[in-house]
């Protein structure tokens, strides 16, 4: 194979970030001016090739640049220098049931459809069959799509999408609509893809799907390209550069307590047992207190508490409420604390540690928001909390 | 699918070429490839405009109806101006003139509207205004036919006359003038949502300076006599020798062409289409620079939107 699938040289990409947007002439003769705005690079000086047959994930936290450059591959931007050379048909799913008209009926929509993404209507003709049968919605195709559920929507976009089978494929996160049931669907059809040696690039938030069924995979961070590899490395870099970025300084430490018992270390650790002061939303989270005591102490209590920036109390839990004896301290003692998923999007967040009498009255020792910890949002939704959702619409 | 047919399909490799700017050439060629789409957005504009509607196309032929009821009862019966067979000659320019008002309405928003497609999806953005002007098309045409048909019954054209041949060139000279405006305004309405509003205020002013509702043959004896440079001026705006020209096809019997009548232009066939000539010059010129326009403001479309 001599031609790459894709090769993508020197790209960047500018855009400009409106301060005010005037978007009309009344707007701009009144300022006198341009609308303000400011320059941003997107992407700087990108360099990518993709060999046919190839799988590869475009990863990167939010604003790296990674849906821009799909973007650019795909055709529907166009960068500010560099160039792309595409070989073979392209067929891009950033969106399932792109131009899909709600009067019209299942029918006409496939066929609109199908030809925005490149199908001839004799194509279209041919597969028609196939596709309605893929998206099961044998019953409804001739009726109007407005009546339609967002099920049934997504269902016959995705339908047309893989029927266009087409040399190149891109997907922007397109795996991530839809139930369980749908989901396996599009990655048992992204497989057959790759059986067929078709080239996939692809957008994902999810770095294990990633790790999972790609090739090989580019990083980008600020819009820079900063490595393109085999998959499970990339992903290494990816995490390490992501948690390795601002080491987290805790506000100086605040303690009291008469020291009848010391914590010796507060560690915060990830699933796989490296401390990390970033985490992503949902992940585990591992709190090891190690505590220590010259004389037996009887009955020790022990608790954590999580502030945000805001100094709200976010979460806390403590020993006597959980009802966990820890008997009579003498010497050493670690005390875990695993928080199996870390609801937190974004933000800051303080951890004070204390260890004190079970009436409460004696602190031994208190350790006022002396940890620190970030939560980096990875994923598509905002906010403090990360709630699990799921999005649907019905039309009424 | 089995892969052997799904290798057999696999077509010989095509490269597509992405750089800052788009060049005339590779663009001519991709839209040749997408003609299909045009094609289908089209259809889809037409079925999309009529879809639950009992009256479905005749109400494309209800609006002129009522124009040319308003019309006439304002200038025969208040003002007592009659022209003859003043149907006919409204209609004439009135169908011509509605193409231009619809295609221009429809292709200026075409990008804006369809935001999610351009946001989403690759495919040569023209296709979008130039759907717009062919729905728009599609209907004029239908509405000529019911026109010729109608002038038919009516006995209207007695022996073929040889002016007939302006109507496929005024056509021509239209679509070219329909295109180059659509780009432009299409394109600049992506940045300045406004360009949407002024149109309609430039439509109604352009509706008057053009020979549609009164007679051509009226304003060249005004004009002349005052001065022939305002005549010339007038004949500036591109769409009145396009109208004449469709009045000289379909309109323009024979006594309707004397001097002394002063309903049509008093000037020989050559006149006509010498007008045309260079207004097709005037209109290529305006596609040149709407193209060019649209192409460099295309490059950051996808953001704007």
């Amino acid at each position: 194979m001599t031609q790459p699938a894709v090769r993508a040289s020197g790209i960047s990409k500018r855009f400009k970030l409106y301060h005010e947007r005037a978007s009309s002439l009344k707007e701009r003769v009144i300022s006198l001016r341009r609308a303000r705005y400011e320059e941003f690079w997107a992407l700087k000086d990108v360099s990518l090739t993709v060999d046919p047959g190839e799988t590869i994930g475009l990863i990167g936290p939010n604003g790296s640049g990674k849906s821009t450059l799909l973007k650019v591959v795909a055709g529907i931007m166009r960068p500010d220098t560099g160039s792309v050379e595409t070989t073979g048909r392209m067929a891009s799913l950033l969106e399932l049931g792109a131009g899909f008209h709600p009067d019209l009926t299942g029918r006409e929509n496939v066929y609109l459809n199908a030809s925005i993404l490149g199908l001839t209507r004799r194509e279209t003709d041919r597969y028609f069959d196939d596709i309605v049968a893929f998206s099961e919605l044998e019953q409804f195709v001739d009726m109007q799509v407005k009546h339609y559920s967002s099920g049934m929507y997504v269902r016959l976009g995705f339908a047309v999408a893989v029927h266009v089978e087409p040399e190149i494929l891109i997907v922007d996160e397109v795996l991530s609509v839809g139930d369980e049931v749908f989901q396996r669907k599009c990655l048992d059809r992204i497989r057959m893809f790759q059986k067929e040696g078709r080239t996939i690039v692809f957008v994902t938030h999810a770095v294990d799907l990633v790790k999972q069924i790609c090739t090989r995979a580019a990083f980008l961070h600020h819009g820079e390209l900063i490595e393109a590899g085999p998959a499970a490395d990339v992903v290494r870099t990816f995490r390490e550069t992501l948690h390795g970025e601002a080491h987290l300084e805790a506000a100086p430490m605040t303690e009291r307590g008469t020291g009848e018992v010391k914590i010796v270390s507060v560690l915060l650790r990830d699933d796989e047992g490296r401390e990390r002061q970033i985490f992503q939303a949902d992940e585990m989270m591992d709190i090891s207190v190690e505590i220590e005591s010259q004389h037996p102490v009887e009955d020790p209590c022990i608790g954590i508490a999580i502030y945000d920036e805001r100094d709200r109390h976010v979460f806390g839990v403590n020993s006597i409420k959980r009802k966990i004896d820890l008997g009579t301290l003498d010497g050493k003692m670690r005390v875990r604390f695993r928080l199996n998923r870390l609801p937190l999007l974004e933000g800051r967040y303080a951890l004070t540690v204390g260890v004190h009498s079970r009436d409460e009255r004696t602190a031994y020792h208190w350790q006022e928001k002396a940890y620190a910890f970030r939560c980096v949002n990875v994923g598509p939704d905002v906010g403090p909390f990360h709630i699990p959702t799921e999005m649907s619409v019905e039309p009424l | 699918m089995n892969t052997e047919e799904t290798t057999h399909r696999v077509k010989p490799a095509s490269v597509t070429r992405i750089e800052p700017r788009i060049g005339p050439l590779t663009r001519i060629r991709e839209l040749l490839r997408y003609r299909e789409l045009l094609g289908n957005l089209i259809r889809k504009e037409l079925k999309v405009k009529y879809k639950n509607s009992a009256l479905g196309f005749a109400w494309s032929l209800l609006n002129p109806l009522l124009y040319l009821v308003i019309f006439s009862i304002v200038l025969q019966e208040f003002l007592g101006a009659g022209l003859p067979a003043f149907p006919f000659y409204l209609l004439t320019g009135l169908l011509a003139w509605n193409l231009l008002s619809n295609g221009l309405a429809g292709a200026t928003g075409s990008i804006v509207s369809n935001s999610n497609l351009v946001s989403k999806v690759y495919f040569p953005r023209e296709i979008l205004p130039a759907a717009s002007i062919g729905a728009a098309v599609v209907h004029y045409v239908l509405q000529l036919f019911v026109l010729v048909a109608a002038m038919l019954l009516f006995g209207w054209f007695r022996h073929w006359d040889q002016g007939m041949v302006l109507l496929p060139l005024a056509l021509l000279v239209q679509l070219v003038l329909l295109v180059g405006l659509a780009l432009l305004m299409s394109s600049a309405n992506v940045y300045m949502r406004d360009v949407q509003h002024l149109l309609e205020l430039a439509l109604l002013a352009w509706f008057w300076m053009t020979p549609i509702v009164y007679a051509s043959g009226w304003v060249q004896q005004n004009l002349m006599n005052k001065s022939p440079l305002m005549w010339a001026v007038y004949l500036q705006n591109p769409m009145a020798p396009i109208v004449m020209g469709y009045q000289r096809a379909l309109y323009a019997r024979p006594e309707l062409r004397a001097g002394d009548a002063h309903v049509l232009v008093n000037a020989p066939l050559e006149w006509y289409a010498k007008r045309l000539g260079w207004t097709g010059l005037v209109a290529v010129a305006i596609l040149m620079v709407g193209w060019t326009a649209f192409r460099r403001l295309e490059t950051r479309m996808a953001e704007e939107l």
